[in-house]
């Protein structure tokens, strides 16, 4: 089994490598384009700001490599947002993978506290990435940009609004939470994930 | 369901063991680590707290080492603090594996370091802790070093500050009611939590489990820290979660 972490200016990688770990699996972590096609699956984890990511992609050429992928594709937090076609952080053109657009949380009162960041529960699941996982199992988000329900959803959960946790097209996945941060839960979705890789 | 309330056990580790103060002072020892945040995390905390409270350079290299053991051993977030100065230190940290970290006395000092924390890693990495004690006239100070030096800046203005600058979350201990386990200092948590739109992290003053619904209740806290009731057992998480789940707030089960 190999898998690629995608490197690029997203932050540091290692709690989706030390979860990788976890499951048994060392990942490669790479930034060349040989090496992520030729894996068995990907994860395009990361924490950061749209328009510097996607500057970046693009500048290295990733952006043509990841969606070129033919094998399981899992877009994490931003990872998933950059996958969208848009996003109003900085009004960012994305890769466009997914036709969604990336909004910002506005609070409807004050208790509703941007970033939403902590513990929230899965609903409406409906992918082998959730075999497994229960409705209303809670799982890590730390995001200040959501995307709405939309065709492709998998998961949804409810911050402020209903929201889209979790998105499938082809052969990419996308969560907007952290399953590498998310306990038992995260790491069965994690191993779900892999799992898709031996049935392509 | 709605976001969930969470609970962080705060480990205060000098020399890669962990203790644990009352008012600061009066360490006693309570376990390894990361053994301990393994527990902790079976319990279902929602998070962890490692704070460094080692001077030494040696002690400060096995604190590093710990990061890493606790970043491949645990599947939750957890920040860490103590002994951040400068932004050589945060990304050490973060390299190390933490999710997060927390500044204190620097973030006095240098108010500059949390815009330049926002910026290179994100506002989700920066948590600005805040020990304060409230004075004879009712205003609340800040502390630096351990809460043993006021420092000169005002709670609330120091909080909006923070939070202007970039800060992702805010951990506000009450001196006053630290270690004393009567409860947490909740009239300057909820003014804390309504003047401010970015989580609030509670601390100072569990002692039993009412003390946690009065502190999300009246509080209006987003996250409750607490150490030695933790640690020496005397409540357990997963019981106390299900007691706040009874008492009508959304917590992870």
């Amino acid at each position: 089994m190999k898998i690629a972490v995608i490197k690029y200016n997203a932050g540091n990688v290692c709690s989706v490598v030390n979860a990788v770990r976890r499951l048994g699996v060392d990942p490669l972590v790479t930034d060349v384009a040989d090496e992520i096609r030729q894996a068995d699956c990907v994860l395009f984890p990361g924490q950061g700001e749209a328009a510097y990511t996607m500057q970046y992609l693009r500048s290295s050429g990733l952006d043509k490599v990841i969606k070129s992928l033919t094998q399981p594709v899992l877009g994490i937090c931003i990872g998933m947002q950059l996958m969208c076609r848009h996003s109003e952080e900085s009004n960012t053109d994305c890769l466009g993978i997914f036709d969604a657009e990336v909004k910002r949380f506005i609070p409807a009162e004050h208790c509703q506290k941007i970033p939403h960041m902590g513990w929230n529960s899965l609903h409406n699941l409906k992918s082998p990435l959730y075999n497994g996982i229960g409705e209303g199992d809670f799982v890590y988000f730390i995001h200040s940009y959501y995307v709405n329900r939309n065709p492709y959803s998998i998961a949804d959960c409810d911050y402020i609004q209903p929201f889209c946790a979790s998105m499938h097209k082809d052969n990419f996945y996308a969560t907007q939470f952290h399953p590498e941060k998310s306990g038992q839960i995260g790491e069965q979705i994690l191993r779900n994930f892999i799992a898709l890789s031996n049935k392509q | 369901m709605s976001l969930a309330k969470r609970i962080i056990p705060c480990l205060d580790v000098k020399d890669g063991q962990t203790v644990k103060g009352t008012n600061f002072v009066n360490l006693r020892y309570a376990g390894d680590p990361v053994e301990l945040g393994k527990a902790y995390s079976d319990q279902n905390a929602d998070e962890l707290v490692f704070l460094d409270i080692t001077a030494s350079y040696e002690g400060r290299k096995t604190f590093t080492d710990m990061v890493g053991r606790v970043a491949t051993e645990l599947s939750i977030p957890f920040t860490v603090g103590g002994g951040i100065h400068e932004m050589k230190d945060v990304d050490t940290m973060l390299n190390a594996g933490a999710d997060k970290v927390s500044i204190n006395s620097a973030a006095l000092r240098n108010p500059q370091l949390i815009d330049e924390i926002a910026s290179h890693f994100g506002s989700q990495v920066c948590v600005v802790a805040i020990d304060a004690k409230q004075e004879a006239d009712g205003q609340w100070q800040c502390y630096i070093n351990g809460g043993r030096v006021p420092f000169g800046k005002m709670l609330y203005a120091w909080a909006k500050e923070v939070e202007d600058r970039g800060a992702g979350e805010i951990l506000f201990t009450s001196m006053d009611h630290d270690g004393v386990k009567h409860g947490f200092a909740n009239d300057a948590l909820s003014r804390l939590s309504e003047m401010l739109s970015i989580p609030v992290i509670a601390s100072g003053g569990a002692g039993n489990m009412q003390h946690f619904r009065d502190v999300f209740v009246e509080g209006k806290a987003d996250a409750a820290l607490a150490a030695s009731v933790f640690h020496y057992g005397e409540i357990k998480i997963s019981e106390l979660k299900h007691y706040l789940h009874d008492e009508g707030i959304s917590v992870r089960l």
